[in-house]
């Protein structure tokens, strides 16, 4: 640990909120991941300035930063390595404005996603994106992440629902990127912050959107005897010209997981559950329900029940949501993935993706946002068991390159942090990586924001001489 | 010389003298004595199942709309002239349509980007699919960047359900209480006296927004005409700009309520970016080919 910059950086904050402890390092030298690193110095600033203060001092030692909110990520985007200064955002937790009119809020990135909702909820108003980690993911690692969630299939991911961000750029100045008018001038760098995992700075103030809140809502939960059954629906849903709010679906496996944990009344004995909920002006709603309890059973499904009341629905999203408590149950430790695939090709990757599980003698379970394709294929696991994670990273690669040749990406909201960084080329050409590292060197010339992160070494020294295969389509 | 046609051997941007990538021409005059480039036109791959479309950058929208439209489907690509508008030109200007207030701005309809970099390469941002946080969201940065990073050869966009029903309805009505009063209209427009209001979707949910509405409104054709130029504004500044036109100060103006898009009958002031935006250009576009268009 290097003392002369944890006494610079307590100058700037406070001896409190500079910690260098074992503990307090070995806490944050991870997040949600199976992917440990090493802080240096953790910090946790209350304010702008003192998150300007903190990168200058850092960046006067030479030392790189990495930007974190709650530590719920998935995929090693805000593990430090090298000693790194670990700024944590938690203490910036104030909503700091909420105009109902424009149906704006500004917030602090450390303030909780599900927090602004409740928050706003007496307005008949809601932040729209909600990943299971709502309830202790910050807004900035929402920010950071361009985080998903069941009612993204509607509503859009959070790039959709922020408007503007105040950044501490990596050379310790200020800057706003978007605006609350609806084209700023320039760039859409707003854009291009949100999603680049901390990598292009630090945000201190958000802009998000409001929605209002649907006047009608429907949660059905359909039961199938096959996965490929539950799979056909979902494209037969989409092609019937339904866009539902969420359409989620949960293997065998992680239904009765969730049956046992949450006892909601999922059918314990079905290949495969959709859980399926639109909203909007009433007619409207009553109109799809009708339409998806048909496709559902054109698909075969057994049993389509429609929630009642509210109780009814909170209970199914429960189950829904506690999927991950509910498997810790079953083995110690688990390893979730996250691919997007088209949604045509759901069948044919699941069917993959399965038979690569067996192959490794894992156990694996399915529960993912079906209806953008976006697979989350969950493994569990004892980690104390030799040789295991070899097994479960061989499969995770496999499952991977399935997805990658059913014309899907390498993931859909936990991003490529460390997790994926090297799988990038399987999606990207030199080129199209060399694009991406301009962009983040005109955030980050020197490369000392969330270094090593999302991009494999050498994206932006590629040959610039070289000749591509070059047609123009 | 155009890389339209059938030759797409990538030669068109070879070489490094400036160009200036041209769709429709609908929104921008391209500076005079720059090579004009335009990207080839035709839908390369549409699976309704899917709700995204492959196209090339030149296919002019009013067509893509044709084809989406026997399907079922349309894309959230709104420009003022569709019969000339190109789809990689409405992407590139940025331009939103009117009813953005339901379906976002247009930023967040492109979801892959093929596009021809200053060196003569072709570079992919982004991914067919619905949902994709692999790598920098390049695909947002070349939204509005009006062919100053890049010419788009080829994109794949966001498609949606059409609505059953469309119905313009207008009256004399404080815009702002509609809004407020509708869950989730289309469109609001106001003129300083007159209120539009698009309602889409289910029939009797429309029929219900309409009788909401009272007796003060009428079915109208379409929207009003718009002076030609957008202005971006803060949507809590309508009121104020209201005030001042109907006081003689300012002219005539069509609002997008709850939006903040207001086209005026003069251009918007040029207003300051922050460096930052210099330095993306000097490293997507170093020898400063691309002219804006």
């Amino acid at each position: 640990m290097d003392e002369r910059l944890a006494a610079d950086l307590v100058a700037v904050l406070d001896k409190r909120r500079v910690r260098v402890e074992s503990l307090e390092l070995a806490l944050y030298a991870r997040d949600a991941s199976v992917i440990e690193g090493r802080a240096g110095v953790v910090v946790f600033p209350n304010s702008t300035d003192e998150v300007q203060a903190v990168v200058r001092v850092a960046r006067a030692h030479g030392v790189p930063i990495v930007p974190r909110g709650s530590g719920t990520g998935l995929a090693g985007g805000s593990v430090p390595l090298d000693g790194a200064v670990v700024i944590v955002t938690t203490h910036m937790d104030r909503i700091l404005e909420i105009d109902e009119e424009e149906r704006v809020a500004w917030v602090q990135p450390g303030v909780l996603n599900l927090d602004l909702s409740r928050a706003v909820a007496h307005l008949g108003l809601h932040f729209a994106p909600d990943p299971s980690s709502q309830q202790s993911c910050t807004i900035g690692g929402n920010v950071a992440n361009n985080s998903g969630g069941p009612h993204c299939l509607a509503y859009g991911v959070t790039s959709a629902h922020v408007l503007a961000v105040e950044v501490v750029l990596p050379d310790g100045s200020l800057t706003m990127l978007g605006g609350l008018d609806p084209d700023p001038p320039g760039y859409d760098l707003r854009g291009a912050f949100v999603g680049s995992e901390g990598t292009m700075g630090i945000a201190t103030r958000i802009a998000v959107r409001l929605t209002p809140l649907p006047p009608a809502v429907r949660t059905m939960l359909a039961d199938f005897p096959t996965v490929e059954g539950a799979a056909a629906a979902v494209s037969g849903i989409i092609a019937a010209g339904i866009l539902p709010a969420a359409l989620e679906m949960m293997d065998a496996e992680i239904t009765r997981a969730v049956e046992a944990y949450v006892h909601a009344g999922f059918p314990t004995d079905a290949a495969a559950v959709l859980l399926v909920e639109v909203d909007g002006l009433p007619d409207g709603v009553d109109a799809a329900t009708v339409q998806i309890d048909e496709v559902c059973r054109d698909h075969g499904a057994r049993h389509v029940r429609v929630a009642a009341d509210l109780a009814e629905r909170a209970l199914l999203w429960k189950g829904r949501k506690s999927a991950f408590g509910a498997i810790a149950r079953i083995a110690p430790n688990y390893y979730l993935h996250d691919a997007v695939v088209p949604r045509t090709r759901l069948v044919e990757v699941l069917t993959k993706v399965y038979e690569i599980a067996e192959r490794h003698s894992l156990v694996m379970m399915n529960v993912f946002h079906a209806g953008d394709g976006n697979l989350h294929p969950l493994i569990v696991f004892d980690r104390r068991v030799e040789g295991v994670m070899e097994r479960v990273h061989a499969a995770g690669t496999e499952i991977i390159e399935a997805c990658v040749a059913a014309g899907g990406v390498l993931s859909g909201e936990h991003g490529i942090g460390l997790e994926k960084r090297d799988f990038m080329h399987l999606i990207f050409s030199p080129d199209d990586l060399d694009a991406q590292a301009r962009l983040r060197e005109a955030f980050d010339p020197n490369g000392t924001c969330n270094p090593q992160k999302v991009l494999p070494a050498g994206a932006r020294c590629g040959d610039l001489q070289r000749i591509p295969e070059g047609a123009w389509i | 010389m155009d890389l339209n046609g059938d030759d797409l051997s990538g030669d068109g941007l070879s070489g490094d003298d400036p160009v200036v990538a041209v769709g429709g021409c609908t929104q921008f005059t391209p500076p005079a004595g720059v090579r004009q480039v335009r990207a080839p036109a035709g839908i390369v791959a549409y699976e309704p199942a899917e709700m995204t479309v492959r196209v090339r950058a030149g296919t002019v929208v009013a067509e893509l709309a044709e084809a989406l439209a026997a399907h079922g489907q349309m894309a959230a690509l709104d420009p003022a002239v569709p019969d000339a508008a190109t789809v990689g030109g409405v992407l590139a200007a940025g331009e939103s349509g009117l009813r953005r207030l339901r379906y976002g701005p247009v930023r967040d309809t492109l979801l892959e980007a093929r596009f021809v970099s200053a060196e003569g390469r072709m570079v992919k941002a982004g991914g067919p699919v619905v949902k994709n946080v692999s790598g920098f969201d390049l695909c947002r940065l070349l939204v509005g960047s009006r062919g100053t990073l890049g010419v788009l050869a080829e994109v794949v966009v966001r498609l949606q359900p059409r609505p059953a029903v469309s119905r313009w309805l207008m009256g004399a009505a404080d815009p702002f209480a509609v809004r407020r009063r509708l869950y989730r209209p289309s469109s609001v427009l106001w003129d300083g006296e007159i209120t539009w209001v698009l309602l889409e979707g289910h029939p009797s949910d429309v029929s219900a927004e309409a009788s909401a509405l009272g007796r003060g409104f009428v079915d109208a054709v379409g929207p009003p005409p718009r002076p030609p130029h957008r202005w971006s504004m803060r949507p809590s500044a309508l009121p104020a700009l209201a005030a001042s036109a109907s006081a003689g100060l300012d002219g005539a103006f069509v609002a997008e309520v709850g939006v903040g898009t207001v086209h005026r009958d003069r251009p918007q002031p040029v207003r300051p970016v922050d460096p930052l935006h210099e330095r993306v250009r000097a490293l997507f576009d170093p020898g400063r080919r691309f002219a804006a268009a």
